[in-house]
């Protein structure tokens, strides 16, 4: 419960708890915190442009709610074809809102659970971790637009199963690693016909 | 295993990400490489969170009609191909899911 307040961070979380179960070492846990999240870096980066100009204290608070939901909220919201229009001012209520909304669920939704998951014990046995799974895909599948993307989806995908058995689910972060690394190089080999022809021409 | 620590550090390093950009608010900025390799970073840590939860559900590999997490996971792939929806991919698949869960196995 406490995490769900202070940490707000849902596979994070849901991680998390499977290496306390297997006991892993803190430095563990919080290193696979640390790769997990990495991507909300990335979020922060796109939506700096947005909220450069509001007091540190209201940045301070929307970074606080930055997750996966907020910003694909957020996301949209700025693309110029959104459904509530291109008038970005007041852009960051929706923003505050979608903090709050989440929020109010998430932690309402932790408490519930734990209330139900001692009243009905065989409860984790309805598959309900699906729903991070299928919320997890529907935000994957979009990405899916380059082949350096797609190597790298792939290859994070074929690694995990590869290094599911590494003991406290190291795996994780050595097939991100290698996703980010397979990504990288395909780019590499991309731009590397274009260097060539450049060169070419200077001679 | 000390919880308080646990979370305090947990809070730590995902607020700490989320609020390095935010804090200096455009006034650093990552060389080209490393902005290139973040970009790959939300699908590569998703797909590797997804894939062994749909592919080894019991935490053995069951690639078969049995494991109903991985036909929902493929159909819930079909459903955001078409519907390119994050809501409908997660209504649907969850739909999907629970389906089967409940009345094939």
């Amino acid at each position: 419960m406490a995490m769900s307040l202070f940490v707000f961070a849902g596979s994070a979380q849901f991680i998390v708890l499977a290496l306390i179960a297997v006991q892993a070492p803190l430095q563990v846990i919080l290193l696979t915190t640390f790769v997990v999240n990495l991507r909300h870096l990335l979020y922060a980066t796109a939506l700096v442009p947005y909220v450069s100009h509001f007091p540190l204290s209201l940045r301070a608070f929307l970074a606080f709610g930055l997750t996966d939901e907020s910003f694909a909220n957020m996301s949209q919201r700025y693309q110029p074809d959104s459904p509530l229009g291109n008038d970005h001012r007041y852009a960051h209520y929706f923003y505050i809102g979608s903090i709050l909304s989440f929020y109010t669920t998430w932690s309402s939704s932790t408490a519930i659970g734990l209330i139900l998951g001692n009243m009905i014990p065989d409860m984790t046995s309805w598959g309900l971790e699906f729903a991070m799974s299928v919320t997890f895909i529907g935000m994957v599948v979009p990405y899916l637009n380059s082949r350096a993307m797609l190597s790298a989806v792939f290859s994070a995908a074929a690694a995990s199963l590869y290094f599911a058995y590494l003991p406290n689910k190291l795996g994780l972060i050595v097939s991100a690693l290698i996703g980010v690394a397979v990504g990288l190089l395909v780019i590499h080999f991309q731009n590397m016909p274009l260097k060539k022809i450049k060169e070419l021409k200077d001679e | 295993m000390n919880e308080f620590w646990l979370i305090l550090g947990m809070f730590i390093i995902t607020f700490g990400i989320r609020f390095i950009m935010f804090a200096f608010a455009g006034k650093i900025t990552f060389p080209i490489w490393l902005q290139q390799s973040l970009k790959f970073v939300p699908p590569a840590v998703l797909t590797a969170i997804i894939v062994p939860s749909v592919v080894m559900p019991l935490g053995e590999i069951d690639i078969s009609f049995n494991n109903v997490y991985l036909i929902a996971a493929v159909v819930s792939v079909g459903i955001s191909l078409v519907t390119k929806s994050l809501l409908k991919t997660i209504f649907f698949g969850m739909l999907v899911f629970l389906i089967l869960h409940f009345f094939i196995t």
